[in-house]
This record gives C-alpha cells, structure tokens and sequence, in this order.
C-alpha cells in the first residue's frame, strides 16, 4: 500500500517537471489577462496570436529569418561534412582521431567566451549583422553533429562494395555517386536534420554575431520575455516546436534503429 | 530483341606473373611469384589464411598495388592500370552485393556504366539471371535472398559484363555444404561453357581439386607447388604440400643401401614417390590413413606391426590409430579391431611419399597437417 503511493507520488511529480512547465507555456499562449495572484487566467483569446502572425509582425520575418539560416547552415555543414567525413571515415587519413577532436573544440569552451570572440573576428571581417556571419556561427557548431555523425555514416559502409563498383568499371566520382553516397544518405539524413534543429535553437551566436541586424525566432523569444511578454514568447516557443516535432517523426519513420545505431 | 542468345565461349585471355612482388607496409607478402595461366583455365590458389593467395587475388584485380613484377592479361601488361580499367570481374567473399539496390540493378551496373541501350541490358539481367538459375527473382531486394541465391547474383553481376578474366575469393566459404557442393559443380561448368580464364583463391583442398584444371600450393607466399589436381594429390613435391594435402600419417625413417628401413618394417626405395630423391641417412616417410590396410596388400607394400590403441566411426570406415614402437599413426579398415590387438599393416608403395630429413620442413609441413585437416 506505501509502495504503491510513494510510486504513484514519484510518478506525478516526475509528471510535473516534464509536463508542468510545457503546461505553463500552453497557458500562456492562449492567455489575454492574467495578473497576480490568479492561478490560472483571467481571460482567453487569440488576440497575441495575431499580433505574432500579422505579416508586417516582427514573428513573421524572425520566421523565416530562422528557417533561411537554417537551410543555409544545413548546406554549409554537409559541403564541409561530406569530404571530411568521407576522409575521416575511411581511416586512412593519419591524425584521424586529432581532426574529429579538432571539431569538438569549440563546444569545450564556454560558449559566450567563444562567440565574443567570434564576433570581434567577424567585426573585423565585416561579418557581423550579415546572413554569411550567423550561418558561419550556425555551421561551426553543427559542424559537431555533422562531421561526426557522416565519419560514421562513412565508416559503415563495406569497403568491399566499393571495391566491387570499380571492379565492374566504375571510376572513384562514380562509385562515391551510386555507392558510398546512396549507402552513407540515412547517416547524412540524419546529421542535416540535427543540424537543421540545432541551428532553430541556437541563441548566443545569433545573439553577438547578427544583434541588431538580424533577428531570429530565439532571440524575439528572448526580447518579449525580457519584456515580460510571456504571451508571445510562448506562442514562439510552441512554433520553435513544431519543426522539432515533425523532424522527430521523420526520425522515427524513415530512419531505421540500425542506421542510428550506427551513427551512435 | 535478344542478339546474344548465349554468351559466346572462349573469351578468356591468358595471364602472366613475372617475379611478382606484392606487400603491405614494410613486409612483402608475395616476392618474386612467377606464374603462367592459359587462356581459358581454372586456376586454383591454395594455401592456409596468410599464404598470400588473397594478395595475388586482390592485385589482379588492381586493388594490392605492384611493387616490382609484371601482371600481363592477354600479353597487354597490366600492372599499373588502375582496377575500373582492368575488367577482370571479382566475386567477393562476402559477395559485395549492394544493398540499396534490386537484384536487376546489381546485375546491370556494369552495363550501364558501360552505357548500353536500356532495352539490351534488361535482355541480358534476364538472360545472366536465367544462366545462374535466379529465374524470376530480378526485382526482388539483395537482403531478401538466401546465401545461395545472393551468391548466384555475385556471380550473375561478374558475368554479366563478358569479362576476360574472373576472379573468384573464397566464394563458396560463407554456404552450406550441400550447396556448396551444388554451386562447385555450376561454377565449373559456367566456366567451361563461357571459357573464362578463372582464379580461385581457397582454403578448402576438395574445392580446389573438384574446380580447377591446376592447383597451385602457396606456402608463406611463394609456390609449394603446382600441378593437376591428380599430380598434387598423388605425387606432393615436398613434406608441406603432402601434409597440405592429407598425408597425415608422419614415420621417421632412415634410407640405407637403397633400402628404406622405418621402425620395423623395410622396401626398396626404388618406384617409391621421392621428388626430393633418396639420398643416403635420416628420411621421412608419409602417407593418408586411407591408403594404409590392415592386412596384406597387393603388391610391394611396407609392413609394419603395431598394436590398437582406439578406433572411432568415419560412417565409410573405422579410423584406428595404432601404435608402431614410440608413433602413433591413423588406418583407415572395414572392420572395427578392438583396442589392444596387435595388427600388422602394410602401406602400398605407391602410395608412400619419401623426403629426405630436414627439420625445417617437418615442422612447418606438421603445422600444415593441423591447418589442413578440418575434420577427423
């Protein structure tokens, strides 16, 4: 019988902390008044709702800000990914193990003290509030996942069904095109989608590389929470969300276990 | 719509190994290999893992770079071309077989990298698909087929573009053995049918001696030997390929006075098989279980008195190890004779192999027996 209660009291707290704050958000995003000490909202609507949606809102163009970098990174981490993977994962390169640790560098600082750093570069270069800036910013911390998860995705494909397409006439372009790329895709998938994700997130390099100039999903979150906004900042949350959750479908459906095992 | 009814015959070329030197790293695992193939042969590379033989495979087909020597096909030396032009067709171990790919579009790849009309390579996916017996199993995925059936598509997928030269790496090593057998005998035939130039590389010495025209010996990369099947198994050139090749039963002996005297049993070293000759001092004599009789023999045969120690069941035959003075041999009799009896054996002449003593030899070639003999 105290077995049973102390389980259940674990459960709902547990309950709580994953779903208690998600709660909150969903609140607040459908809240018009809400003042202290009410539990819960005086008034509901959809009137924030607009205001994020408007077409000459501030939301709308942080959107497709957001999503225009991300694609870019996306294509800027796999130009780098796809050969440095493809020479990583094949292990003949000597100080194999120094270049994979080579991209894990950034991540072992603390990220402010990098990206302060990063934007006095970037001033100098003239970098600082263009697109080419943020996405450089996005695309070395993706280049983590995606080095990474295409060395493995590299890796894992048998030499020996390389060898058999130039066995059968098909020089080094070809046997990359209809061989290693076509087997090693599921991986690349799998580290553009990470990539993709990570680059809708991302926060502190947008926010010392592209402040003032460009403004992305995370950071007009930010400024209305600072504001105590907390109306759009949800609203912006949830939208933040959906990519994540789409993307974690096509995860689940499309890329088998085994595949990212494999990455793993 | 089909010109080609049938892949035409003789389209095999002949290939030269001169003074081979082929390596990894700082080692060479193949130096100075010389080897002349016919057009049209089967050759049969054997040896234990580590002889070397996949090496030589694997330079054919331009994966092992040369490192001095000459690989010629059809006279043209090929030892720098690079593999895509090479078009020997390999069947891998493992089969190779691409996994995001139909059994048709492995079969086509070749073609299609060497851009024939759409129509001509569906005639010939289904005509190799047909003459490997895959039938109708062309749209179906790689990793839905049984081991035998992806092994006909490796084969299917070689063939498919009228190579010179196959080149086959241990391919029947990962079938069961009823299959096994079955797929010796559709390879051999394929072969002689489409007149490949074909090499085998294998472990397994039946294989060898049931595919091939010859059968070459590697040991620690250089040739032991190399001969028809029946010359390599009746007549070994040295104590490792006679291990190699199932003599198991090993006697110290001396050669006195052209009179070969082992424990106490003695024959004339005339007829006897000794490639190595018969000088005068410390011998070795050996021979397969099966070959030795408990009994008399016909004809001139060495006699030996020994006495069981145990016997087991072969299903054809009880195998009785006896003890003859200090050694233990095996014989091979219809009859089980119960462990203690005395017996005497005779071993037929022509079946005996005689080597001059030489330590060296006898120790890698015992290494060899237990390498080679799988199975009791």
């Amino acid at each position: 019988m105290l077995r049973t209660v102390l389980t259940a009291t674990a459960l709902a707290a547990l309950a709580l902390a994953i779903f208690g704050p998600i709660t909150n958000l969903l609140l607040w995003a459908f809240t018009e008044t809400w003042y202290f000490p009410a539990k819960l909202p005086q008034s509901y609507g959809f009137s924030f709702w607009e205001r994020v949606f408007r077409p000459q809102g501030n939301a709308m163009a942080s959107l497709w800000n957001s999503l225009l970098i991300a694609a870019l990174t996306v294509l800027v981490s796999l130009a780098v990914a796809v050969p440095a993977g493809l020479a990583l994962g094949r292990g003949r390169l000597p100080w194999r193990m120094a270049f994979l640790f080579l991209f894990l560098l950034p991540q072992a600082f603390p990220s402010i003290s990098v990206h302060m750093n990063i934007a006095r570069i970037f001033y100098g270069l003239g970098l600082n509030g263009t697109f080419a800036g943020v996405v450089l910013v996005h695309a070395m911390q993706g280049m983590v996942f995606s080095v990474w998860i295409a060395s493995a995705a590299f890796a894992a494909v048998d030499p020996a069904l390389e060898e058999a397409a130039a066995n059968l006439g098909a020089r080094r372009w070809t046997v990359f095109r209809t061989v290693s790329l076509p087997l090693a895709l599921p991986g690349l998938i799998a580290s553009a989608i990470f990539v993709f994700l990570s680059s809708l997130d991302e926060f502190t390099g947008t926010f010392f590389v592209g402040v003032p100039d460009i403004t992305t999903l995370p950071l007009l979150m930010y400024n209305a929470a600072m504001e105590g906004n907390y109306q759009i900042a949800s609203i912006t949350a949830l939208i933040l969300l959906v990519p994540s959750i789409a993307f974690m479908l096509v995860i689940e459906r499309f890329l088998k276990a085994d595949v990212l095992a494999r990455i793993g | 719509m089909i010109q080609k009814t049938e892949a035409q015959p003789h389209l095999g070329r002949s290939i030269s190994l001169s003074d081979l030197h082929l390596g990894y790293g700082g080692r060479d695992v193949i130096a100075g290999l010389s080897l002349e193939v016919r057009a049209g042969e089967f050759i049969a590379l054997l040896g234990q893992s580590g002889c070397g033989k996949t090496t030589i495979l694997r330079a054919l087909a331009g994966f092992v770079p040369v490192r001095a020597g000459r690989i010629s096909v059809g006279g043209t030396d090929m030892s720098r071309t690079p593999p895509e032009a090479r078009g020997m067709a390999m069947m891998f171990q493992s089969y190779a077989l691409w996994p995001h790919m139909s059994v048709a579009q492995n079969i086509a790849y070749g073609l299609k990298l060497r851009r024939r009309p759409r129509a001509e390579i569906r005639a010939r996916v289904a005509e190799m698909a047909a003459l490997v017996g895959l039938g109708d199993l062309t749209a179906r995925k790689v990793q839905d087929l049984s081991g035998g059936q992806r092994q006909r598509v490796a084969l299917a997928r070689a063939l498919a573009i009228d190579p010179p030269v196959l080149l086959l790496d241990e391919p029947l090593s990962n079938l069961d053995a009823g299959i096994r057998a079955t797929m010796r005998h559709e390879i051999r035939a394929l072969q002689q049918r489409l007149g490949l130039t074909t090499i085998l590389v294998t472990h397994d010495r039946e294989e060898a001696m049931s595919m091939a025209d010859r059968v070459v010996i590697l040991e620690q990369g250089r040739i032991a030997q190399a001969g028809t099947p029946e010359e390599i198994y009746h007549q070994p050139a040295s104590p490792y390929v006679a291990r190699f090749m199932g003599l198991g039963n090993r006697l110290e002996a001396r050669v006195e006075q052209g009179l070969l005297r082992t424990g106490n049993g003695t024959l004339p070293t005339g007829g006897l098989h000794a490639p190595q000759g018969t000088p005068e001092g410390p011998a070795e004599i050996l021979f397969r279980a099966e070959s030795a009789r408990l009994g008399p023999a016909p004809g001139p045969a060495l006699a030996l008195s020994g006495q069981v120690v145990s016997a087991f069941y072969l299903g054809s035959a009880y195998r009785h190890e006896i003890a003859v003075g200090d050694d233990r041999i095996l014989v091979d009799a219809p009859q089980r004779h119960q462990a203690g009896t005395p017996v005497g054996l005779h071993v037929p002449a022509t079946a005996l192999s005689l080597f001059p003593a030489r330590s060296q030899t006898s120790v890698t070639g015992q290494e060899a027996a237990m390498a080679a003999i799988p199975t009791l």
